[in-house]
């Protein structure tokens, strides 16, 4: 005899995928291109991208202090 | 010996209507009761009304998974790296380790930065979470939990507390304190309670609430200062082993990666589940938004990372290569969203262009596998966690074009 907790789990599945088919999804071409714009417009602050200059470098190599 | 059945007439109570009438035996969930032979029939009405209830419900999920996966096939009109390929080709970059974080007794398990840029807190196997100076490679502070495999760390978005957690089921915060004299394990406040481990855990935008994700499946939201449950995640089919926030304009939301295969989205507020995608083929380790806060990428064992948009609710992008057989164990991105740093289980990092989907790079360096990986807060360099009980500080230094040919393998 099938429970009422099998119904019950069962009810919270047709729910969830109400909840996802109710999405107003959007096309990936336009999805796409708003990605590609997002890194195109940052590549220029992207220090991972086109490197950091050694002088502003916070991890520069260390370089060894000698008393002169 | 006659062959003859007797049927025993008892006479009593009937447990459903407790009026006094010949009953019989009937089974209900494997328990025995004694039915009169009215509620006997009604019983089996009602479970053929049952059955036929779940048939429908069941037959409701079926139409209506189909009708979703049509809707998405038909937004899918195009594939990421198809619209970038007139994006200029970033060709091979050279990544140097600056810094070589070395104190850690056992398995390097997780990593965070703090906001200042500077400080990293990092969580071992054998209880030790310690925070460095990643400038000059100090250790500033030290502390040893009373269980070993401590696997998630954070830290406060002030600076001045971390959280971890692990074996011990919880997430505890300590405040970071400089005076010598204090004991850090003294102030320790115990936040989370979860059944099973603590896997992930993550600093919301203050200090006041903790997000933490377990291997009993759920995630939850805490309050520090009460150690109140706020909220509760409830979905995943198995251990939860990841999360991460959405940047902080996109909303109150956040994802989640488990051992059942699923990426998860979650409404925080109402603890809602508001998308989940389920393409990977084995656990998902890694689990990271993209800058914008659209999208978001996952690492997992099935050795593959994949880039989910939130918009279009579809997979859209996968990274991986017929060479690469070990698990991703940890994802990020860089500031720009243009590079996905992924750490493997074969020691290496893969450094991917997202828009096109090609490797850029691969860096060598640690002596076993990565688990861990984050890009610093200003995006100047990123730091992974490795098993061979080493953190490693990197930069880009320069990078070259090659001429554009299919790669193989």
């Amino acid at each position: 005899i099938s429970g009422s907790s099998s119904i019950a789990s069962m009810k919270k599945v047709v729910q969830q995928l109400q909840l996802e088919a109710g999405l107003n999804s959007v096309k990936v071409s336009q999805t796409a291109a708003d990605l590609k714009q997002f890194c195109l417009q940052n590549a220029q602050h992207d220090p991972l991208l086109t490197g950091v200059s050694s002088s502003t470098n916070p991890f520069r190599p260390q370089k060894v202090c000698s008393f002169l | 010996m006659c062959d003859q059945t007797f049927l025993v007439n008892v006479f009593g109570s009937c447990d459903k209507c407790f009026k006094q009438r010949a009953l019989r035996p009937v089974f209900k969930k494997s328990q025995q009761l004694s039915y009169c032979s009215t509620c006997a029939e009604i019983m089996a009405t009602e479970a053929l009304h049952e059955n036929e209830t779940l048939a429908s419900l069941k037959s409701e999920a079926e139409s209506l998974k189909g009708k979703l996966e049509e809707e998405r096939a038909k937004l899918h009109d195009v594939e990421l790296h198809q619209v970038a390929e007139r994006v200029e080709a970033l060709g091979q970059f050279v990544m140097k380790t600056r810094r070589t974080l070395k104190g850690h007794g056992n398995k390097v398990l997780c990593m965070d930065w703090c906001k200042d840029k500077r400080r990293i807190v990092s969580s071992s196997q054998d209880g030790k979470v310690i925070v460095w100076d990643s400038f000059t490679t100090n250790k500033e502070h030290a502390v040893t939990m009373p269980c070993t495999w401590v696997m998630a760390c954070a830290y406060a978005p002030s600076g001045c507390a971390i959280a971890c957690g692990g074996l011990d089921n919880k997430c505890s915060v300590y405040p970071l304190t400089f005076d010598k004299n204090e004991n850090m394990a003294a102030k320790k406040k115990s936040v989370a309670m979860h059944t099973n481990y603590l896997s992930a855990c993550s600093f919301t935008n203050s200090d006041m609430q903790i997000l933490t994700a377990s291997g009993d499946g759920t995630c939850a939201l805490w309050d520090v200062e009460s150690g109140q449950l706020l909220q509760s995640f409830h979905g995943h089919g198995a251990d939860v082993l990841c999360l991460d926030l959405a940047p902080s304009e996109t909303g109150n939301t956040f994802v989640s990666g488990g051992c059942d295969k699923k990426a998860m989205v979650w409404d925080m507020r109402s603890g809602q589940c508001v998308q989940a995608f389920e393409t990977h083929e084995s656990d998902i380790n890694s689990v990271r938004y993209y800058p914008s806060g659209d999208a978001f990428a996952s690492g997992s064992d099935d050795a593959t990372c994949r880039l989910y948009d939130l918009r279009a609710d579809r997979e859209v992008a996968i990274y991986s290569k017929e060479s690469i057989i070990f698990g991703a164990s940890s994802v990020d991105f860089s500031l720009s969203g243009r590079l996905l740093f992924a750490g493997y289980n074969d020691y290496t990092i893969n450094v991917w262009d997202v828009l096109k989907g090609s490797r850029v790079s691969i860096l060598f360096g640690h002596e076993n596998r990565v688990s861990t990986l984050r890009v610093s807060p200003d995006g100047t360099a990123f730091c992974s966690g490795s098993w061979d009980h080493t953190l490693r500080v990197r930069e880009m230094v320069f990078s070259f074009p090659v001429c554009e040919r299919r790669e193989e393998g």
